[in-house]
């Protein structure tokens, strides 16, 4: 998602950073505080305290984290990018996750944003920490700062020595470094770097070796009673008319049920069950005799989808206008040859493994909220809407059981706020899998139309058409975006477009965004671990092959000679360097994959090459699939993955390794396991029965490289993501020449294209 | 009124008929590194032994255990956390969200108290029933092939 306009990456302006003594503990604190107060920097309460990290008097730095913890380790990755500056030993750091705070800004964590708007920052933060402890060394033992340098927090110099420790012990002068000096700091370069780049284990593993580790289910709170929600039989639109409890009532347990009206209408049709165990409200629930107003959704299906999308782009009309380089109708008509293929996905689903809850409880009108949250800002804007102004929250954030991006959407949370008011007890909200699911805000299910024209021999003009639900339109209108064609009619939703604006050079290029109106109002969608990209790079990438196929060309020398870095594809900013780091990705899977030696029978290998993200935020990301495909029943099988994913400056690489594994792995899950069927305005599915993500047994080879170079670091929570299903695509087409252009790819869909 | 067992302790648990062991676990006896997942015993999150076998908690009633029985849970599954698994899920940095695992370490238990030294399809096959939704599978078979040694 194209957040980073929102957000300054290194959030200095009008601030300075101050280094100070706590006036109670013996604890250095550090962090930013608003110009205008650094008068007054000496007196407490003026400037935040514990603002990225404390030093203590044994030498101990805590760094405080913003970001959710939800499987990729970004606490430990945060600290170490402090921790190089600072220049403490690793064994010295720890890590606490922040709730809500409005002077660290905009705590939104998804889109793989995490280290790259926060890199530059923490390293500042650190840097200033450790500039002011060696002024304070040279002020108390003499000489200048340039008589002393420091290593693992013990500063020497003038024959002389103190630690940070002893510094923190003493207390040290409040020191403001301004915008000018803090931009000025000279950060190391990547020779002089002993933290980052180092596979240091991850901080919160541990306590997830020993069932200490604290989610937000895990939560209890004196008093509290259990709700638990009972949703409609369709996904969107319909009304609760009426609720015969009678069977439930005399349940020892049972307390009541409640229809929950949702005042941002996010949620539609939903029942709460009340008791004093989780059990008690998961039986009662089905004791309860609901009847329904289905709404106008309540007949649509998957079909019904797909077919609106194919009249928007058959019409072409409704397109709103995203890229739009050379020309392409003139150089379509002008073309010796057009080829055009449709690609359809459905609505996924998240399924994170930890279901959907939060436990309130109001302590003096103050309302505390335990939840493990991605987007606390919305969070609190949301409950300000509701007259909830910041002074009554406090957000306790704990880990997240997955997220994925389904808890960007803090729906769950501000209804645990409104039961707990309503309700006036404590209260954990927490939702049985079925309701999770059935409440998901899905990745949209999209219609893809691509059409290339071929002069010459080479692609000369390239036309994308997608239409789905979009995100914003649903969750955050404003930030629709105008496009290209100056009618203010015409507006981009970015988060469901990006991904489709490649890296390949063509000169006339294209892309048309279609809102799906019968997916909107039936699957409100939300955003799913590498968003659209996932959808688009499948069309993309498998195009290409196809492309390849009607000219006769090899696919990897049809991407090496458009992945040429001219133009808009040399990059810039962590992007620089451009194409040509797709094509060293790309190379890098051809060759240890074996792709184009000879294979067994029935057996081939396809690629895929992806930026993975949006090109502010590209992590450059290519792979080889090894599939055997069985040629009378279309049953296929992956025998190996080779992955090689290049974000530039990379932290942890272990830990960059395990999110490309991760995600390599939904991507496979995505390509070929999880089906999502939607039915009478529903999702087919209720549980991991029939939404069925990849396991222990669906585990191909794995070969996967990370390679970390010098620029700006991007992203690494989703890459792999993208990449995966075109390239079993494209394998099963070398294998067996079935062109399977819907997901997830099944055998029956191999079959069928075999035989088409 | 039952008395069960837990982690070595004895412990009287009062809940209704058919409650599952799971939230007997987690909201009876306060213990939380026992995860709920789908409810259905699909997903393995809730993975404990009972006499030493491996049970989904979510579809074992309060009913069907003998008073006694022996329940053992993450959190008891060492006296000091550094089973041979445990230490190894360490090494080998396999949680990521960490939601499923322990579960996954109670599932892996039960296979090296089988089978000490199972082969790679044998892990797979014993570990098949438990998702990971971050999909960190790689990792627990390296884990468990080097816990088992």
């Amino acid at each position: 998602m194209n957040i980073q306009n929102s957000k300054k990456p290194n959030g200095l302006t009008r601030r300075a950073f101050l280094v100070r003594s706590s006036a109670s503990t013996a604890v250095l604190s550090m962090g930013f505080g608003f110009v205008p107060e650094l008068a007054n920097a000496a007196t407490d309460g003026v400037i935040s305290p514990n603002m990225y990290f404390d030093l203590d008097s044994d030498g101990k730095v805590k760094v405080y984290v913003t970001k959710a913890e939800m499987g990729q380790h970004i606490g430990t990755a945060l600290a170490q990018i402090l921790a190089e500056e600072l220049e403490v030993a690793w064994e010295d750091v720890s890590v606490e996750y922040v709730g809500y705070d409005p002077r660290y800004g905009f705590h939104f964590t998804a889109g793989s944003y995490s280290v790259n708007w926060t890199f530059d920052l923490m390293s500042r933060a650190g840097a200033a920490g450790r500039i002011a402890l060696i002024e304070a060394a040279a002020e108390k033992l003499g000489g200048s700062t340039a008589d002393y340098s420091v290593s693992k927090g013990l500063i020497t110099g003038n024959g002389q020595s103190i630690t940070y420790g002893e510094l923190a012990a003493m207390g040290i002068e409040p020191r403001a470094l301004d915008e000018d000096e803090m931009g000025a700091i000279t950060l190391k370069s990547p020779d002089q770097r002993t933290i980052v780049g180092t596979s240091v284990q991850a901080l919160d593993i541990p306590a997830k070796t020993r069932g200490e580790a604290k989610y937000a289910i895990d939560a209890m709170v004196d008093g509290m009673v259990y709700a638990m929600p009972v949703t409609a039989p369709v996904r969107a639109g319909a009304t609760v008319k009426s609720v015969d409890d009678s069977a439930a009532k005399d349940m020892p347990g049972y307390i009541k049920h409640l229809i929950f009206s949702d005042p941002f209408g996010l949620q539609t049709g939903l029942v709460v069950v009340v008791a004093d165990s989780y059990w008690t409200a998961n039986q009662a629930a089905q004791k309860l005799v609901i009847d329904y107003d289905l709404g106008p959704n309540a007949n649509v299906s998957l079909a019904d989808i797909h077919a609106e999308g194919d009249r928007l782009l058959a019409d072409r009309s409704a397109g709103s206008l995203f890229v739009n380089d050379g020309d392409v109708d003139t150089a379509m008509a002008a073309a010796d040859q057009v080829i055009e293929a449709e690609f359809t996905t459905g609505p996924n689903l998240h399924m994170q493994l930890e279901p959907l809850n939060a436990t309130v409880e109001i302590i003096d009108g103050v309302h505390h909220i335990h939840t493990g949250c991605q987007f606390q800002t919305a969070l609190v804007g949301m409950l300000g809407a509701l007259g909830i102004t910041e002074d009554k929250i406090v957000i306790h954030q704990y880990l997240l059981g997955g997220g994925f991006g389904r808890r960007a959407d803090p729906d769950e949370v501000f209804m645990a706020v409104l039961l707990a008011q309503e309700l006036g007890t404590p209260v954990k909200f927490l939702y049985s899998r079925e309701a999770d699911l059935h409440t998901d805000f899905s990745r949209p299910a999209v219609n893809i139309k691509l059409m290339a024209g071929i002069k010459d021999g080479s692609i000369d003009a390239w036309d994308h058409l997608s239409a789905s639900a979009w995100y914003f339109m649903r969750a955050a209108p404003a930030n629709l975006t105008p496009d290209l064609s100056g009618d203010p009619e015409k507006l981009i939703d970015v988060p469901t477009i990006s991904g489709a604006e490649h890296w390949y050079t063509i000169p006339n290029q294209r892309i048309l965004q279609f809102n799906n109106a019968v997916a909107q109002a039936a699957t409100p969608p939300g955003v799913l671990r590498s968003v659209s990209a996932g959808c688009q790079c499948f069309a993309i990438e498998s195009f290409i092959d196809e492309i390849a196929a009607v000219l006769d060309e090899d696919p990897a020398d049809l991407r090496r000679r458009m992945l040429d870095g001219a133009g808009k594809n040399a990059g810039e900013g962590p992007s620089a360097g451009g194409a040509l780091r797709l094509a060293d990705s790309l190379n890098s899977v051809i060759e240890r994959s074996g792709y184009g030696s000879e294979q067994p029978e029935n057996t081939a290998i396809g690629l895929a090459s992806v930026p993975s993200q949006e090109r502010i935020n590209a992590a450059w990301t290519a792979c080889a699939a090894n599939v055997t495909v069985d040629k009378a029943t279309g049953e296929f099988k992956v025998n190996k993955l080779t992955i090689t994913t290049e974000p530039g400056t990379i932290i942890n690489p272990d830990g960059v390794k395990a999110q490309a594994m991760g995600s390599a792995m939904w991507g496979l899950s995505l390509a070929i396991k999880e089906d999502p069927k939607f039915e009478n305005g529903n999702h087919v599915a209720n549980n991991f029965d029939v939404y069925t993500p990849a396991r222990m047994s669906d585990l191909p080879e794995l070969d996967i490289e990370v390679v970390s170079t010098d620029n700006y670091p991007t992203g690494m929570g989703e890459p792999a993501t993208t990449v995966v299903a075109p390239a079993i695509a494209n394998a099963i087409f070398a294998a067996c020449g079935a062109r399977v252009r819907s997901l997830p790819i099944t055998a029956a869909k191999v079959l069928a294209a075999m035989n088409a | 009124m039952k008395t069960l067992n837990v982690n070595g302790e004895s412990r009287q648990v009062d809940v209704a008929d058919g409650t599952p062991l799971l939230w007997v676990i987690r909201e009876n006896l306060a213990m939380t590194g026992t995860k709920f997942g789908c409810g259905e015993g699909l997903c393995g999150a809730c993975t404990v032994h009972v006499n030493g076998v491996a049970v989904r908690s979510c579809q074992t009633s309060i009913d069907a255990l003998e008073d006694g029985a022996k329940i053992t849970t993450i959190e008891g599954l060492h006296p000091t956390n550094e089973h041979p698994l445990q230490l190894a899920w360490i090494e080998e940095q396999v949680p990521q969200c960490g939601y499923c695992q322990s579960g996954q370490i109670m599932q892996a238990a039960e296979l090296l108290e089988i089978n000490p030294s199972p082969t790679r399809a044998e892990i797979v096959e014993h570990m098949s029933g438990n998702l990971c939704r971050c999909m960190t599978y790689d990792r627990i078979v390296r884990a468990i092939e080097k816990a088992a040694g």
